[in-house]
């Protein structure tokens, strides 16, 4: 039942991306290109995507807190709170990477639908360096497997 | 702003919030696609079911969209797959790195009213401006 809920709720997401056009590349970028907003041609339609996204979710987070889940023991709520040098390096490497091409996690899977060989490359690429960073942290950072699943946990 | 679709827009986020809630309620999981994505491919990952569905779910949408006359977008991407692949090892790496993305940070975390989510979409957000900034207006322009 687990597998089956989370299959609806990624459905559910990726119809969400679909409709907003956060799949389209172009239009992330229309967003995120600042130099659009004197020029007149600014697509603001990201922050509404936002904005209604934080709104639902912080209502349904606020009745979650109060109930324990359908099908498992406990909320699993993120549990790290500091503000560290790999939150600020991952997350500048993380938006060079989006600027670059238009394209985050979310709307990367969702094209793979297209078959297109650009999105494949992404999701390729994007795989290696997740990999890559969990070999790197296992060898440097903390060579026990539970905490690697730990910080994994950790955020979304 | 001819190609601001703020109707469109509204309709798609409140999707994307229905589902992080669902998928709390449900499942007691946070909807960020770099939790989601990274415990599916990493080999000491141990919890793989719900994550494989949850990715099935979020491709099976434009497909779905297929039936009801809708086409599947070719993303329009940079020519060079150098650029391509480079950009994907940024995102894979700094994601996983800072531990979200868009939806783990910039949605669960924020509605969450997590300081460190607020925090990671700020920077993640600035850093992606100046590169197009750069790319569309220094470099490209």
């Amino acid at each position: 039942m687990r597998a089956l809920a989370s299959l609806i709720c990624g459905f559910i997401f990726g119809w969400g991306l679909f409709i907003s056009g956060m799949i389209l590349p172009d239009k992330v970028l229309d967003f995120l290109d600042i130099f659009a907003i004197p020029r007149g041609n600014w697509d603001p339609s990201l922050a509404v995507v936002m904005a209604a996204a934080l709104a639902v979710t912080a209502a349904g987070y606020a009745l979650a807190r109060r109930r324990t889940p359908v099908f498992e023991a406990q909320n699993q709520w993120p549990t790290q709170t500091a503000i560290d040098g790999p939150l600020v390096v991952g997350s500048v490497a993380f938006g060079v990477g989006w600027g670059l091409v238009g394209l985050c996690p979310g709307p990367a899977l969702v094209n793979l639908a297209s078959l297109s060989p650009g999105v494949i490359v992404f999701v390729v690429a994007m795989a290696v360096g997740t990999i890559g960073h969990d070999f790197w942290y296992a060898r440097n950072i903390a060579p026990d497997a539970r905490t690697l699943a730990a910080a994994g946990a950790a955020d979304g | 702003m001819a190609n601001f679709t703020p109707i469109s827009a509204a309709i798609g986020g409140a999707l994307i919030g229905l589902s992080a809630v669902l998928l709390m309620l449900l499942n007691g999981r946070i909807a960020g696609i770099t939790g989601v994505f990274a415990g599916l491919i990493d080999p000491l990952s141990t919890d793989r079911a719900w994550r494989a569905t949850f990715v099935a779910g979020l491709i099976a949408a434009p497909l779905s969209a297929v039936l009801l006359g809708y086409t599947i977008p070719i993303p329009h991407m940079p020519t060079s797959f150098v650029t391509i692949a480079a950009a994907g090892l940024l995102v894979g790496f700094g994601t996983r790195l800072s531990n979200g993305c868009t939806s783990g940070h910039g949605i669960c975390g924020i509605a969450r009213l997590s300081p460190r989510s607020v925090t990671a979409t700020a920077i993640f957000m600035v850093a992606a401006i100046v590169v197009v900034a750069l790319t569309r207006h220094v470099i490209g322009g």
